[in-house]
């Protein structure tokens, strides 16, 4: 059994479900290999479907012949970007703030005129077996007309680059993620540079001036992705009545629907999405790639088609996060006081405009109270594959500038680090650098937390060791959200879920159902209902789910509440405002004999009244932000520059954790893709642009045998909107890891790398660079 | 009346000016009060064809993002920013 540590409670508020680590319910489920994913679809008369992918970074497609693959025997269908809507360039909202171009979209998932990253789509074949599809697509003739590829931001922005999209308007708005194109009698060229803004508060330039120490500062990372073990898959078929059923793991099961119906221009209506259990997605499962594609072999073909990625695929055909670099500039008085904060990211959006860089310039600098503050985002794209998002999307890469920024300033100024921030740190009423004013935060009680944890003051001895800090924000989201509740005889309750799972969250939205009605959460069956059994509900993402979905659970439970008051209020034959429910027990609050237990009203439901069954809807404000801090131990080799993580420690603020096990998990998981991130984890490209480590051999991420186990310390400071007090909590840990790696490697060798990874050969050169300078 | 936060970008339509103040009970009577006294803020905030906030737009109203968009309430004393909203990744 496991110890717990305990965490830090300073909500105030007690509860029988919620805060409790019951057995998640799908568990059994998982461990017995029960559970079904999106690759383990098999229907009758079911054909495969394979994706021809571009050779080249950049290629106008002058023509594609595809007679020879379709008349190979047992190839059913072969389509091309012409089978799939072209829908406009507009901007288009499919709800919780993420944008989409459906145009480049469509032009994402088979390219349409010209091919512009290598494992771009281009065409798909379906045949009656895997192999057959294959041979097919050898059997596709692409006349391509190979261009120059732009490989990076800098050289996208040079004068006379080529262009990828050559209506490309510049944007200068941040609203506008997705990027947009120039009217057909707009005469201005067209740009790689798809958006560029800025957000300003106070007065920059007085503010460094009253500064007396200042430093300036400039990091660089690799695009990496997301890693989820899972690869795509979808699976399509067309109905007899003209409907379509999909078949996927996504994060958002209506996301896939809307976005497909889209995409095969029919209503919503006529198309339901069925979700299967996710192996991770980490954000880049909110974006379709096949379901779209198997649709249209699908209805070509006639028969249901299941396409499926190969671990290549997913690294050189779905969205990694952007490579990034940042320019900071911090102002802070000698008494230790932020005055003034500068930043200009430049992040590459891959083949189609909308890098994370909005989120970046938003959350790097929320920790903090900084008076002026100035940050400028640039959005470019670039021969990669699109970006997609990626657990706080944008956010990590900006902590690590302004994190390793903070360090060096508390270097120069001489003070302890998790002071400085203490003293800086963003409170309920500070204002953003974005301009609002913060509701109740706990960024203060978190470094609190780790300053008074017994990591912090742990020595740390021996040569080549050291200890960094860092700290990270997330905003947290929201959306709409729905659940629906069927009373079983047994008093026992299916509760059906809008959400698709990723993190637990059956369970943390079913504690907070059996909390209101103080039954116990084994009592209660979660499932994750299909478009066309539970209400419209957003994405899984941007840690929401079990702030809305709770939510909606939460209301769905008053009503179940309300209807079994009815129902008593007519067995008893008094008044409603006469039954009192307290924790599962409904008692007639004159005649305490009167006393029936909701197990015990359940099954009386029927000739009561009907089943009782009770659905809700929700979209609610206030998610509230979530603030951490990570304190880490690493010991650098010097032969080999291998960073060894010695001890880590995460705090973290998650409002109300529902399931501590859950949130700690999160935390968990998320501080070790940070810690990916810093040491391993980069796209190779070759000059050309062709991924050179496109297998989980080559693109290394950490696992259990690498690390330590990472501490957990939840503080809870509950957030005061939400009926259970609760934050999301999924992002944030993953973005204090870069920059704590960073300032504890710097500590332990004495000189700073700005650039990640900070892999062997980086440390290497580093120390022997530093060598040379010293005459070594 | 209603304090209302500009991103720079629109702020070229105020004059340089970041705040400014609007008068109306909620969002939708803002955007209306602000294109009296700024011409062209509305194209920037309102989607005429779907009849909504901009997507992409979060219209943050004391402290606290909207989900209800031009139908938000505000009051006297309201501060307002309309900036970007954020999408998520888990």
């Amino acid at each position: 059994m496991l110890e717990y540590e305990p965490n830090i409670v300073l909500s105030n508020a007690e509860y029988n479900e919620v805060g409790k680590r019951p057995i998640r319910h799908d568990g059994a489920e998982k461990v017995t290999g029960q559970a079904r994913y999106g690759a383990d679809i098999r229907l009758p008369g079911m054909l495969h479907g394979m994706v021809l992918r571009s050779p080249h970074s950049h290629a106008r497609i002058k023509s594609i012949d595809t007679r020879h693959a379709e008349e190979l025997p047992g190839v059913h269908a072969v389509v091309t970007a012409g089978d799939l809507a072209q829908p406009s360039s507009r901007v288009v909202d499919l709800a919780e703030g993420v944008l989409h171009n459906m145009r480049f979209l469509s032009n994402n998932i088979l390219a349409a005129d010209k091919a512009l990253y290598k494992g771009h789509a281009i065409a798909a074949v379906a045949a009656t077996s895997p192999h057959i599809a294959e041979q097919a697509l050898a059997l596709i003739q692409v006349d391509y007309e190979e261009l120059p590829a732009v490989l990076s931001a800098e050289e996208a922005l040079k004068p006379g680059a080529p262009l990828l999209h050559e209506r490309l308007a510049t944007m200068s708005n941040a609203n506008l993620r997705p990027g947009g194109t120039l009217d057909d009698d707009d005469p201005t060229d067209g740009s790689n540079l798809a958006n560029q803004f800025e957000f300003r508060l106070g007065d920059v330039e007085q503010g460094f001036r009253e500064a007396d120490v200042i430093i300036e500062h400039e990091t660089a990372t690799a695009a990496i992705h997301q890693g989820y073990i899972e690869p795509h898959a979808a699976t399509a078929q067309w109905n007899s009545d003209g409907t379509l059923t999909l078949w996927s793991s996504s994060q958002g099961h209506f996301n896939v629907r809307d976005q497909t119906a889209r995409l095969m221009d029919v209503p919503v209506s006529k198309v339901k999405a069925i979700p299967m259990e996710i192996g991770g997605g980490f954000g880049a499962k909110t974006l379709v790639y096949l379901e779209p594609v198997a649709a249209a072999l699908a209805r070509k073909a006639g028969h249901p088609v299941k396409v499926m990625m190969s671990r290549t695929e997913v690294f050189e055909g779905t969205g990694p996060t952007s490579g990034t670099q940042i320019q900071v500039k911090l102002g802070a008085t000698k008494d230790g006081r932020l005055v003034a904060a500068e930043a200009h990211l430049t992040y590459e959006a891959g083949a189609f405009p909308g890098s994370p860089v909005s989120p970046a310039c938003q959350c790097m600098m929320s920790p903090y109270d900084i008076p002026n503050a100035w940050v400028e985002g640039f959005d470019v794209v670039v021969n990669k594959p699109k970006s997609a998002a990626y657990r706080a999307p944008g956010v990590p890469a900006a902590a690590f500038a302004m994190e390793t920024a903070i360090d060096l300033l508390c270097e120069k100024l001489g003070v302890d680090p998790l002071a400085f921030r203490l003293r800086n740190s963003a409170k309920e009423g500070t204002r953003a650098p974005t301009g609002p004013v913060w509701p109740r935060v706990g960024f203060a009680e978190t470094v609190q937390a780790a300053k008074d944890h017994p990591h912090y003051a742990a020595p740390l001895e021996g040569p080549y060791r050291g200890r960094g800090v860092a700290s990270g924000f997330w905003r947290n989201n929201t959306g709409p959200a729905s659940a629906t509740a069927i009373i079983h005889n047994d008093g026992t309750v299916k509760l059906i879920e809008g959400s698709p799972d990723i993190g637990g969250t059956r369970t943390s939205v079913s504690q907070q159902f059996a909390e209101v009605l103080g039954i116990p959460v084994t009592d209660v069956s979660p499932s994750v209902g299909d478009t066309d059994s539970v209400g419209f509900t957003s994405v899984t993402g941007g840690s929401g789910v079990t702030f809305k979905t709770g939510w909606a659970a939460y209301e769905v439970a008053q009503e179940i509440k309300r209807k079994m008051i009815e129902r008593a209020a007519r067995i008893w034959d008094c008044e409603v405002g006469e039954v009192e429910y307290d924790n599962g027990v409904l008692q007639h609050a004159k005649d305490p004999e009167q006393r029936l237990t909701f197990k015990q009203l359940a099954a009386r439901q029927n000739p009561t009244g009907g089943p009782i069954t009770a659905s809700a809807g929700v979209n609610p404000g206030g998610a509230g932000p979530s603030l951490g801090t990570h304190i880490v131990d690493v010991e650098v080799d010097p032969e080999t520059g291998k960073v060894t993580i010695l001890r880590y420690t995460a705090v973290q603020d998650a409002g109300k954790a529902i399931h501590p096990s859950y949130v700690e998990g999160q935390i968990q998981g998320g501080a070790v893709q940070g810690i990916g991130w810093a040491l391993n984890e980069e796209y190779f490209f070759d000059d050309k642009g062709h991924m050179l480590n496109s297998s989980f051999l080559d693109y290394r991420m950490p696992t259990s045998l690498d690390l330590p186990m990472i501490d957990t310390v939840i503080v809870e400071v509950a957030n005061p909107t939400h009926p259970y007090g609760v934050r999301g909590v999924g992002e944030t840990p993953i973005i204090p890891p870069l920059a704590a790696v960073a300032n504890a490697i710097s500590h332990a060798i004495g000189v700073r790398i700005n650039q990640l990874p900070m892999s062997p050969g980086r440390i290497l050169e580093t120390l022997w660079n530093e060598q040379s300078r010293n005459g070594g | 009346m209603p304090e209302v936060w500009l991103p720079p970008r629109m702020q070229r339509l105020t004059g340089g000016a970041q705040r400014v103040t609007a008068s109306g009970r909620n969002v939708r009577q803002l955007v209306e009060s602000l294109e009296r006294a700024y011409p062209g803020l509305k194209a920037e905030l309102y989607d005429d064809e779907e009849d909504i906030l901009m997507p992409g737009i979060a219209v943050i109203v004391d402290g606290e993002t909207s989900q209800l968009g031009l139908l938000e309430r505000v009051d006297e004393n309201s501060e307002v920013h309309f900036l970007p909203a954020l999408g998520g990744g888990v």
